[in-house]
């Protein structure tokens, strides 16, 4: 009896070590297999070059159009969600501090939004462009992206303002601040690295998002110089470009995953430091 | 004096302007994202209201036929290949994350925890693009070349199987990052009372952890399937794009996020094609909004029993 | 007469991380009897409990030295499966944890867990040990309903009950009524004055008039150290350390 029982709990952290160990093993397969396959496509000139003769059939040039115009999109979104999820989070967690339910309702709303999938706000988004005829642009892909990552910015905000006590807000409202200069001055300040890590983490989505922009951003050879102009990004750079039959396009498509990878994981590492900076700045009540 | 009392005065007005300014933004953020939801169902309703009104709803979601050109607008087979894609991957990716969570909070070094968290969170912010590549410089190959002939089949390892390995390496980390919350908040002195009624350690964490926690794993589950299901670029890139009912693992689907993705293009030269593609996409936010909802109402709920 | 005792704990250190938590404990417990651990709180009260049935093992900072000897077995230094002398051992926790599970299951799996499956032995044993707390009569009816939908004071008489049907000698009790209240703080004061003719009690309080109340036996901590210990009367009555007096007459807690 007590044999089969410690049989049973042997067998299973076998298999939980494994578990464990598939996932390490898999985030390192993954990386390691696209910088494998992309590495040696990345040159001077892929960086620096916009694609000749088309990005579908041309075989010279490289991802300049596609890592600017990514930049572009990801930033203006970023920037937008922040203008208004950090008013937002403010908002929940000073002025409706004492109103729980609502709050949460707020929350379960921001949660549902965070679970639809970005196909769904491309569709929408292009549902409504050809509703008041606008053509895809860089200034459309980034409303749509903006509006798949104010949930996730929001979120991400809240679940740090929600750890400052009640008492650092009491005492800064008794001391005659305002409720907008108690938000703006003391919440925003003892969050800030906090903060950082949300816009950081926003960024990471907004720019690796390939199903909202796909009709919204539309793709170019050019890099845009006005918003109404479409924009080349590196999600649909490495997905249009990874379709064609032509070896050298299918290396730009490499050598965008290649890039985009790398942002990805600078923004993570960065993240993580402003993280472990705020754990040890903060003032431990 | 009088003056410095005027100036106080008007500090105070300035300031409590700046104030109303401030909510004032504030709550139209809030009234943004409390009608966002319903904008985005209005929108795509209104869309895709032409072809409700022209086919009844159950020929829609019943029938086998797609021809667009004929104004035949059957979203069954991509519905079909959607659950597949989706239940296998969460049959996939539910006993692992289950097995690594219960190893990370109960057995493992703490140094193994802290080595596994940006692990998880790297994994969590991978984009879905970088996941397509990998699967068809990976998985794609491994099924056609390997797994394929080695179950005596010819396949091009395009196939629904390729599309689930691909998400459900994906939704791993959604999945187990809820698990740990959980499995972290059950409190000490359960554990504490199974032992010291003599139990060991393996049977607390089968008998009274795992029951603890089954609501949430319940949601967890929940929430990594609508994740699945509406993740659009990976499964795309390697699922074949079909339409057909897929009789078996090896082959290729037409999920629905696939089929809008890959039809937008062309839908404006064809009547009620995108009326098509809008419902295809509502469709798609129903079903996912229901599975949210009734996930995070678990989760509300059996945080409310523990308080 | 002489007291028979049950534990005895010599030289016992136990330390997480760099910090002291209990320093050179010596102390015994006798034989069916109350024994109130009393002190201040954060004075080491709950882990001297806890290291009685080695629930200090889960944590893995912890570090312990010495020896506990439960009739005469050293139980830190033992090739004895610990499972087994945890079940020596009934736990009553600051809070009633009630198993995630219905209130027969609550009682029965201690039962199930050492291998008694017959389900007419199970009902018996569950009867039995849910009328010993007077419980039976309030669940009876609803013995397949989830037991964390009982009131406290009946989720604390459950735990007590499923403690018990393991059959252990020896019970302890972390501030089992500090979730309490008065009426099922009273109840379950008045089980362990039953209880304590079959069982060896150990009480962890820092109600000065609950100590007084049950206690046969005490001893006083202070900062992971026993300042005295002894027989109820004579710790009450008649103190030796200033320390234990100016703590009886309320000057700290």
């Amino acid at each position: 009896m007590i044999q089969k029982k410690e049989f049973e709990e042997k067998f299973f952290r076998v298999l939980m070590f494994f578990s464990t160990l598939i996932i390490a093993a898999a985030l390192i397969f993954i990386i390691f297999s696209v910088l494998y396959k992309g590495l040696p496509s990345i040159s001077w000139e892929m960086l620096t070059q916009v694609p000749e003769g088309g990005f579908y059939f041309g075989r010279e040039g490289g991802i300049l159009n596609a890592i600017v115009g990514s930049l572009y999109l990801s930033t203006g979104a970023t920037v937008m969600s922040f203008l208004v999820g950090l008013p937002l989070a403010l908002y929940m967690n000073v002025h409706l501090v004492r109103y729980g339910k609502l709050v949460n309702t707020i929350r379960f709303i921001l949660d549902l939004l965070w679970g639809v999938p970005s196909i769904v706000y491309g569709a929408f988004g292009f549902a409504v462009m050809t509703y008041f005829g606008i053509r895809v642009s860089l200034l459309a892909g980034t409303i749509t992206v903006t509006l798949f990552v104010i949930p996730i910015m929001v979120r991400a905000m809240d679940e740090i303002l929600k750890s400052v006590p009640v008492g650092l807000l009491e005492s800064s409202l008794s001391l005659g601040s305002t409720r907008a200069e108690t938000a703006y001055k003391v919440f925003f300040r003892q969050c800030l690295p906090g903060l950082s890590t949300a816009v950081l983490l926003s960024f990471g989505r907004a720019i690796g998002d390939a199903a909202s922009i796909l009709f919204t951003a539309g793709f170019t050879d050019y890099i845009p110089t006005s918003p109404d102009q479409p924009v080349a990004t590196l999600p649909l750079s490495i997905f249009f470009q990874l379709s064609s039959p032509i070896p050298q396009v299918q290396e730009r498509a490499y050598a965008s995953a290649v890039v985009l990878v790398i942002i990805i994981l600078v923004t993570s590492i960065l993240s993580r430091m402003f993280s472990h900076r705020y754990q040890k700045n903060k003032i431990n009540f | 004096m009088n003056r410095a009392v005027m100036r106080v005065s008007r500090i105070r007005v300035g300031r409590l302007l700046q104030d109303k300014l401030h909510v004032f933004w504030m709550q139209i953020c809030l009234v943004l994202v409390f009608i966002l939801p319903f904008i985005l169902v209005a929108g795509m309703l209104y869309k895709s209201l032409l072809l409700i009104e022209a086919q009844p709803l159950t020929e829609l979601l019943f029938s086998k036929t797609w021809k667009p050109m004929a104004g035949r607008f059957g979203f069954y087979t991509f519905i079909i290949s959607s659950v597949w894609v989706t239940i296998l991957a969460l049959l996939i990716a539910g006993p692992i994350c289950l097995l690594t969570a219960i190893h990370l909070t109960q057995y493992a070094k703490r140094w193994v925890l802290r080595v596994m968290h940006p692990i998880i969170d790297i994994l969590a912010g991978i984009p879905s693009v970088i996941y397509g590549v990998w699967g068809i410089l990976v998985v794609v190959p491994f099924i056609g070349n390997y797994l394929g002939p080695f179950f005596g089949k010819s396949v091009s390892g395009y196939s629904i199987l390729a599309g689930a390995i691909v998400l459900a390496i994906m939704i791993i980390p959604f999945i187990l990052n809820i698990l740990i919350e959980i499995f972290k908040n059950i409190p000490p002195e359960l554990s504490e009372a199974s032992m010291s009624l003599g139990a060991g350690k393996w049977q607390t964490i089968k008998l009274v952890q795992v029951k603890k926690a089954l609501p949430g794993i319940v949601s967890a589950f929940g929430l990594g399937m609508s994740r699945a299901f509406g993740e659009t670029i990976a499964v795309l890139m390697v699922v074949g794009n079909v339409a057909q009912i897929p009789k078996g693992l090896f082959q290729p689907g037409y999920p629905l996020p696939a089929l809008i993705a890959n039809n937008y293009g062309e839908m404006l030269s064809i009547p009620m094609y995108d009326s098509a593609l809008m419902l295809a996409a509502l469709i798609l936010f129903v079903v996912v909004l229901i599975f949210n909802f009734a996930s995070r109402l678990i989760i509300v709920k059996s945080e409310k029993q523990l308080a | 007469m002489m007291d028979k005792f049950k534990i005895v704990i010599e030289n016992l250190n136990l330390q997480f991380g760099n910090q002291p938590i209990l320093k050179n404990i010596c102390a015994s417990i006798p034989e069916n009897k109350i024994t109130v651990i009393m002190g201040p709180s954060g004075c080491g009260k709950t882990t001297l409990m806890k290291s009685l049935n080695r629930l200090t093992d889960l944590n893995p900072d912890a570090k312990v030295t010495g020896s506990i000897f439960i009739d005469g077995q050293d139980i830190l230094h033992t090739s004895e499966n610990i499972t087994l002398i945890r079940k020596k051992m009934g736990l009553l926790a600051q809070r009633p944890y009630p198993l995630p599970m219905n209130i027969y299951n609550n009682i029965a799996y201690g039962l199930r867990i050492s291998g008694r499956r017959k389900k007419r032995y199970l009902d018996k044993r569950v009867e039995h040990y849910l009328r010993q707390v007077s419980l039976w009569d309030e669940v009876k009816d609803r013995l397949k309903e989830p037991a964390g939908r009982l009131s406290i004071g009946q989720q604390q008489r459950l735990c007590l009950a499923r403690g018990l049907a393991v059959g252990p000698d020896i019970i302890l009790a972390d501030e089992p009524t500090s979730a309490l209240d008065p009426i099922s703080s009273q109840a379950i004061e008045g089980k362990f004055n039953e209880l304590k003719k079959n069982y060896t009690i150990v009480l962890v309080t820092h109600i000065l008039r609950q100590a007084k109340r049950l206690a046969d036996h005490v001893i006083f901590m202070y900062m992971g150290e026993v300042v005295e210990q002894g027989p109820a009367s004579e710790i009450f009555g008649n103190p030796r350390q200033e320390m234990t007096k100016s703590y009886l007459n309320g000057i700290f807690y």
